[in-house]
């Protein structure tokens, strides 16, 4: 049975060849330093001199000290305020491009996706200027309107707000292209008979289309979740390495990077690692039971 | 019927503002690399396109190495396109078109490492990278990217749907060997699905920041969104050149995203609805 299993093994070699680059490049640079950032969770290092078994500390510093719950809170808001306008505008645009009489729609479609191919850098540049307190196109724009300036950039909500903004700018159009797909696999017999039945276009929208966009939608919501917890460029190149005045733009993802390659706590840094990662895994679920749970 | 009229004009006008707030920052980043610094930094704002262009282009090119951090970027962006693409493929069309033990739990394993965070492991990917002495070098850059899960599912997909099995069987008869068959014939079918991976690889990997910026020591090897960001935090007082320089680092993705749009978007709503 084993010479057997070895012989049909031997036999499909160059199969096993043709797949293995991929499982060798993962155990490398994917598998192996999950296990190893476990190992060094538990070490006080600095990446030069030697590390020292160091126990739990770094998780009990973690989760002692108010800049991580702050980073946490700051990523957590800014997830909010993205995520859910973001999602709410896909759908509604996708929506709206659906409809059997636009014109153009694939010009439309190349322009709402531009913003997602357009480098993370160059936006947080373009953006710092347009929310910048004296000659930002935002503020002139409040002039015209009679209202005063806003220091945007040196408050809490503003940067979270310009960082919100930036996400929301970049990511409605990829998530409509995605609903926009979903919403062509929809059959148009199913709104022929609902109308036939006498539905509203609302009870259409409520009854029909929610229901078979919803694994679609999930999908979105998981994977703006998981990027919404890793932000990192947008702060960054926006307002620095501590998140700007206030530090509303210190995000988990920046605060990992600030402790382990601005500091030089390597052991701590992996400890944050393991701290963002629970909170992805729980937050997901979270998400993921209340858009699953919502349908019953 | 006036009520539809009134409709399409309505919905038209709501498309036609979601356009124009989608590519304004395109069309103010233009603005502002064609004024002076003192003109960005001037109230109230100038909304018209000025003359400095050209001079604010010399200023970036003068001042940095911009040509450099293009070609370093143009580099490893290439580079780790093109070994996807082999590799990806390769993997792609094995688990498509060919049977052997143990294929299926392979295949699971392979999804299965596309949920591991990638951010979990960047102090100790780090460290391996400074054990291997790779700090400070692309191969940092290339080699944990040159194959991956969502290439292999791509393709996979792709070829499932495209490449007939007698064709395996007509190669086999007419002695063309495994890497053979691969290549000569399962690969120009392959072409809509491997121009969508390396365009979408390309766009990822040009784009990528925090990684380089951990890796990249020295400025001579800095890709353009690390040489870019630091550009940004030096020079406040030239700040026209700043700009002039983000929107040369723009410009080519976006020509080469109209280029491949129309496929790129559907092959991107694609793969999600699939997934």
């Amino acid at each position: 049975m084993n010479r057997r299993l070895t012989a049909e093994i031997w036999k499909h070699r160059k199969a096993y060849a043709a797949i293995s680059p991929f499982f060798i490049v993962f155990a490398i640079f994917g598998l192996f330093p999950i296990a190893f950032s476990m190992y060094l969770s538990f070490q006080k290092w600095d990446g030069i001199g030697d590390m020292t078994f160091n126990g739990l500390n770094n998780y009990r510093f973690m989760l002692g000290d108010p800049e991580f719950w702050h980073a946490v809170t700051n990523t957590l808001l800014i997830w909010v305020y993205s995520t859910i306008p973001m999602l709410f505008l896909a759908l509604v645009l996708a929506f709206l491009l659906n409809a059997s009489f636009v014109k153009c729609r694939t010009f439309f479609r190349i322009g709402y996706f531009l913003p997602n191919v357009t480098s993370l850098v160059a936006v947080a540049i373009v953006f710092s200027t347009l929310f910048s307190s004296n000659y930002g196109l935002l503020n002139y724009a409040l002039n015209l309107f009679g209202l005063q300036s806003v220091e945007f950039l040196q408050r809490t909500w503003g940067i979270q707000f310009a960082i919100s903004l930036m996400i929301v700018w970049r990511w409605v159009g990829y998530n409509a292209i995605i609903y926009l797909a979903g919403l062509q696999s929809i059959p148009a017999v199913l709104y022929e008979a609902a109308r036939m039945d006498g539905a509203t276009g609302a009870q259409a929208f409520f009854r029909i289309t929610v229901p078979i966009l919803r694994p679609i939608i999930l999908f979105t919501v998981i994977t703006s979740t998981i990027g919404g917890m890793q932000i990192f460029t947008e702060p960054q190149v926006l307002v620095g390495n501590d998140g700007g005045p206030g530090g509303g733009g210190l995000t988990i993802v920046l605060y990992l990077y600030r402790e382990a390659f601005i500091n030089n706590y390597f052991g701590y840094g992996a400890a944050v690692g393991w701290g963002m990662f629970v909170l992805i895994a729980l937050f997901s679920l979270v998400n993921w039971r209340l858009v699953k749970g919502s349908s019953n | 019927m006036a009520t539809s009229k009134w409709k399409t004009v309505a919905l038209h006008a709501v498309l036609i503002a979601g356009f124009l707030l989608s590519i304004f920052p395109f069309y103010w980043l233009t603005v502002m690399a064609t004024r002076k610094t003192g003109e960005i930094y001037g109230y109230p704002p100038k909304l018209g396109f000025g003359t400095q262009l050209l001079d604010n282009i010399q200023r970036v090119v003068s001042t940095i190495d911009f040509f450099g951090a293009f070609a370093n970027s143009l580099f490893v962006s290439g580079s780790v396109a093109l070994l996807v693409l082999f590799f990806d493929s390769l993997a792609g069309v094995t688990f498509a078109k060919y049977e052997f033990p143990g294929k299926k739990w392979l295949f699971v394993l392979l999804l299965a490492t596309m949920m591991a965070p990638a951010q979990l492991s960047l102090v100790p990917s780090f460290v391996i990278m400074a054990k291997f002495g790779w700090v400070g070098s692309f191969k940092a850059l290339i080699i944990p990217g040159m194959v991956n899960a969502f290439g292999i599912f791509w393709i996979r997909q792709y070829a499932e749907e495209s490449i007939p099995t007698e064709l395996i069987e007509a190669g086999r008869i007419d002695g063309c060997g495994f890497f053979r068959i691969y290549w000569s014939l399962m690969l120009p079918i392959l072409r809509p699905a491997l121009s969508f991976l390396g365009a979408f690889t390309f766009i990822g990997v040009w784009n990528d920041y925090l990684w380089p910026l951990i890796i990249l020591n020295n400025e001579r090897k800095f890709t353009l969104q690390v040489a870019l960001s630091s550009l940004n935090g030096i020079y406040v007082t030239d700040y026209a050149m700043v700009i002039a320089g983000t929107l040369l680092a723009v410009l080519p993705l976006v020509i080469l995203f109209l280029f491949v749009s129309r496929q790129f978007i559907s092959d991107i709503a694609a793969g999600a609805v699939k997934s």
